[in-house]
């Protein structure tokens, strides 16, 4: 029954359904820092950001380049009985999949470097193009492909795992941390804080349409419809 | 909440999960796109219920191979020494070391079975259509969604140990099957809360409002 039509928006474009609960309500008036939580369920609505484009720039622009640097230099570095040896994020996936543990190579890969790189590269996309007037149609498919980025992306799980296995390992060896770690602890707070300052909902609020788009797209085709 | 209180799906509306749009599905459709951002809508994430389960049902297979099977084997000149998870906080366990073991025990062990067990106590309140404790019941799907992700940790240590302690012939160390089943856990229960649609929990509360108006 799945339709490609377009459903009608309510008149109201501060209605809106709670959804972690649907109900439906209308969010009020917010000052810049306050928010909006569901009165029957307690979910946070809406969080209005005070120049949230330029802060998320700004962090987005920072952590792009921690990121550059945790993944291109050595996280630990491990010296026992005249063996030296050091290992980076990738390096670890690598080992595993040389062990013949494809499948959960793969995925430290994809949850400890793809999806970071995902989040923090969308978002740079997502900041630069909003800040138009009129924000392009590609910023929105952005937008929309973010959140799923973000459920993945496992800096912050993955540093304490390797603390673990520092203090695991600094029994029998000599554990050097190396810059990425610290860039990755960093990296952390800048995640952080992109969440706490970007406001999906002022970006929204300014996007074309799909609709209108596929309205444009219609009347501008070659295909002209006769009007009577 | 004003008495006239009513669910999006009550009033023929449906909330886009991305851009938090409100909007109607055309006359008799159950599904349509946003038209803001494109996104396919239904009144409630199709199939929930059977999908969740799936997942959850498969984590908990996973769970007994992940718990069983060793995750990591020790190779020395002594020989080789294969560890479990639990086996890995026990020797973790030290007058110094004991907070990190703590962290493991709680990631690894208590975490995905406290997710399997909530997961399924979720679906089976809202499969016979429980109308108490809405609000702990969404509480609790929000804290299995937040805390879900830590349960990869032992991977994470596992992963880094690995690849560190390379000292061959001195010691060395491998991988071993029961990290399969245990990563296996962490997506399969992550999956499971991505596909379960919380508005479920309140709707046989919200029919029955209106029976009673």
């Amino acid at each position: 029954m799945a339709s490609d039509e377009y459903n009608e928006p309510v008149a109201d474009a501060r209605l809106i359904g709670c959804l972690d609960c649907d109900l439906v309500q209308r969010l009020p008036e917010l000052a810049p820092g306050a928010s909006a939580r569901c009165p029957r369920c307690d979910n946070e609505l809406w969080r209005r950001r005070e120049d949230s484009l330029q802060r998320t720039l700004a962090l987005t622009i920072a952590a792009a380049l921690l990121y550059v640097v945790a993944n291109s230099v050595p996280m630990l570095g491990l010296s026992a009985v005249g063996h030296q040896a050091s290992t980076s994020v990738i390096g670890g996936a690598q080992q595993l999949w040389h062990d013949g543990r494809e499948t959960v190579a793969l995925l430290v890969l994809f949850t400890a470097v793809v999806a970071p790189g995902l989040q923090i590269g969308l978002m740079l996309a997502i900041v630069l193009g909003a800040r138009r007037q009129h924000p392009r149609r590609w910023v929105a498919t952005l937008l929309r492909h973010h959140p799923t980025t973000t459920i993945w992306s496992m800096i912050e799980v993955m540093i304490i795992g390797v603390l673990v296995a520092l203090i695991k390992i600094a029994d029998y060896a000599t554990v050097i941390p190396g810059v990425a770690l610290f860039a990755l602890g960093a990296l952390v707070f800048l995640l952080a804080g992109i969440q706490a300052s970007f406001d999906r909902r002022e970006v929204w609020e300014r996007v074309e349409w799909a609709a209108a788009e596929a309205a444009r797209e219609r009347a501008g085709a070659p295909v002209i419809e006769a009007t009577p | 909440m004003s008495p006239t209180a009513a669910s999006a799906r009550q009033l023929g509306l449906q909330s886009c999960p991305a851009c938090a749009l409100l909007s109607r599905p055309a006359r008799g459709a159950e599904a349509g796109h946003c038209p803001r951002c494109d996104e396919e809508l239904s009144f409630r994430k199709p199939r929930s219920i059977e999908r969740t389960w799936a997942f959850v049902i498969a984590a908990a297979i996973c769970y007994v191979p992940a718990n069983l099977l060793p995750v990591m084997t020790t190779t020395t000149a002594a020989g080789a020494d294969s560890d479990t998870i639990l086996q890995g906080v026990v020797l973790l366990w030290s007058p110094t070391g004991w907070p990190l073991s703590l962290i493991v025990l709680v990631a690894s062990i208590m975490i995905p079975s406290g997710k399997i067990l909530a997961l399924a106590y979720l679906l089976i309140s809202v499969q016979r259509g429980s109308a108490e404790n809405s609000e702990q019941r969404v509480r609790l799907y929000r804290m299995v969604a937040f805390i879900g992700r830590w349960s990869m940790v032992d991977v994470f240590v596992d992963t880094f140990t690995v690849s560190l302690v390379q000292l061959q012939p001195l010691m060395s160390v491998a991988p071993a099957p029961g990290l399969f089943f245990f990563a296996a856990v962490v997506v399969l229960t992550m999956l499971a809360v991505e596909s379960f649609d919380a508005r479920l929990i309140w709707d046989s509360a919200d029919s029955r409002e209106v029976r009673h108006a």
